[in-house]
């Protein structure tokens, strides 16, 4: 599948920012980090910047963005729909959250609860943004278990380095914090890899033979349907090289797991300013990595399309 | 809506002849000509008189190598390739906007272009590439099954079928509904063992495929001798010089 930038950005950033609101949620109403104004401020202006960054990206490769409400309507059917309004639905909580914390500087009792909502739509946006790919069965390497925990678990990731970071640089941090960033590293590390296992080593069922029901031992496209390539071929067709691959995922191992595994072991040790440049560096090594990873899965993935155009497996 | 309907009154569609289709590409041409002014249109063209042109079609016709092992003689089969307007549409169920729908009363499958965002997500759903997004409108394309010309009253009743079934010389591709046991559609499809395309994703594609016949390699195979012998004659001149000679 041809991995688009829009679409690239827009899981990525989204993804972070929702995994930061739904922590800030969580520990805020726990009482795990301070309801002080300006650190709830700084929280929740980057969890929703992010949020909104992204979802406003998203809009960027439609054929015609003027319409994008429309894609609120049919959520009785379509998991895009579902995602835009959980999306939307997400900022009343989030927003009242905001409201307690900064004008109240209080994230407890009803403000608490704002924070528990925000966190568990945050999450099902996530799940949505994963069940638009993992429903699709013409794409095995989407259409399968992994693909939901994947998504989840690094966006709770990726928005436990940015709060890991911010709290850190306002002085907060606390062991329960640190101690959630590494673990969320550690499962997102070995779901990914299970993940990479999986596509290795399983395929589709579908086959040449039974995409153009005739039975055969080998069959090989002959005369092309069309002289250039076709919209089918620049969307579903793109292909990296297996060799391409195997290096970013080696890029994606380093960049959006070790490194920042390693230097989050580093700052829960540490304190001051070895630990605020330890988080700011993890932070940003994994917003790199997880652009990667993005970016493979698209790559990566096959679509039965193909099997018309000379792909003998998918 | 795009929850797909329980059930479709009547399940309109194509059943394509692998057998007989010789690959002319008749069918894509005049799908385009007739669509490109039809219920979808315009299909238009990138750089269509330039080095790369690319456009949206409906039909693309494929031609494959099939090599069935050592005993059986290899095949070449032309394989058009259009929108099977399926049970299982997920085509329409991915659709956020409402703007894909599959029709009660005969099945198809259409594309309200006033509604579609161009998301491109309905493509990304379609085993079979029968959707193609139009770059110069920002919204996807498909097969109507010649909506426009099978209920078109103003057309002779011979003419109102799909573009892509009138035009074909070859006689491989047919129209009619496939929920009917007794149409002439659904008799070929029993008769011929006809196979839906890549079953096993579950979309219940309503057409049909009927795969080539048995190849007729020997003789035998169509009624003559195994081997032939030499002709003697019976009677007459040349016959006595014969059997004066045998002697």
């Amino acid at each position: 599948m041809h991995p688009a930038f829009s679409v690239i950005f827009f899981t990525t950033t989204s993804g972070a920012g929702y995994g930061l609101l739904a922590l800030l949620g969580i520990f805020g109403a726990a009482g795990i980090i301070p309801s002080e104004r300006w650190f709830g401020l700084t929280g929740l202006v980057v969890a929703l910047g992010f949020i909104g960054v992204g979802l406003l990206s998203s809009t960027f490769h439609l054929g015609h963005p003027e319409r994008a409400w429309r894609a609120l309507t049919q959520w009785r059917s379509s998991w895009l729909a579902r995602e835009g309004v959980l999306a939307v639905l997400t900022f009343i909580p989030a927003g009242l959250l905001a409201v307690g914390w900064v004008f109240f500087e209080s994230t407890s009792g009803f403000w608490g609860v704002m924070g528990i909502i925000a966190a568990i739509l945050a999450w099902l946006t996530v799940i949505a943004t994963s069940m638009i790919y993992r429903s699709l069965a013409t794409i095995f390497q989407w259409a399968n278990f992994w693909t939901l925990p994947g998504y989840l678990m690094l966006s709770i990731m990726t928005g436990a380095l940015m709060l890991g970071t911010i709290v850190m640089v306002f002085g907060h941090g606390n062991r329960v914090i640190q101690g959630t960033v590494i673990l969320s590293i550690a499962i997102a590390w070995v779901l990914k890899y299970v993940y990479w296992q999986y596509i290795a080593t399983h395929k589709s069922l579908a086959t040449p033979s039974s995409a153009i029901a005739v039975d055969g031992a080998e069959i090989t496209p002959l005369d092309p349907p069309h002289n250039s390539a076709n919209y089918l071929m620049k969307e579903m067709g793109f292909s990296v090289a297996r060799k391409h691959a195997e290096k970013l995922r080696l890029i994606s191992h380093v960049t959006l797991f070790a490194l920042p595994l390693l230097l989050s072991v580093l700052v829960y040790f540490t304190s001051g300013p070895v630990a605020i440049i330890a988080s700011v560096v993890a932070m940003l090594s994994s917003w790199l990595g997880v652009a990667v990873e993005r970016w493979l899965f698209f790559a990566e993935a096959k679509h039965t399309v193909t099997l018309y155009y000379g792909a003998q497996s998918v | 809506m795009t929850s797909l309907p329980h059930a479709t009154n009547k399940k309109l569609g194509l059943v394509i002849d692998l057998d007989t289709c010789v690959g002319c590409h008749a069918c894509a041409t005049n799908c385009k000509q007739w669509n490109t002014g039809g219920h979808m249109a315009p299909l238009t063209d990138k750089n269509p008189y330039a080095k790369d042109p690319d456009g949206v079609w409906f039909n693309r016709v494929h031609s494959f190598e099939v090599k069935r092992g050592k005993t059986n003689p290899g095949l070449t089969v032309n394989f058009p390739r259009s929108c099977l307007h399926c049970e299982n549409a997920a085509c329409v169920t991915v659709c956020p906007t409402g703007a894909s729908y599959k029709r009660v009363e005969d099945g198809i499958v259409l594309v309200n272009t006033d509604k579609c965002i161009g998301c491109k997500l309905c493509s990304w759903a379609c085993p079979y590439g029968a959707r193609e997004y139009d770059e110069n409108e920002g919204v996807m394309k498909k097969c109507t099954l010649c909506i426009d010309r099978i209920y078109n009253e103003t057309l002779e009743i011979e003419d109102r079928q799909p573009a892509c079934v009138l035009t074909c010389p070859a006689g491989a591709r047919h129209f009619g509904d496939l929920a009917d046991p007794d149409s002439d559609v659904s008799k070929l499809v029993a008769n011929r063992a006809g196979r839906p395309l890549m079953p096993e994703l579950g979309y219940k594609p309503t057409n049909s495929y009927l795969p080539p016949r048995a190849r007729r390699v020997e003789g035998t195979d169509i009624g003559a001798q195994n081997k032939l012998e030499a002709v003697s004659p019976r009677k007459g001149f040349l016959s006595w010089v014969d059997n004066m000679l045998s002697r």
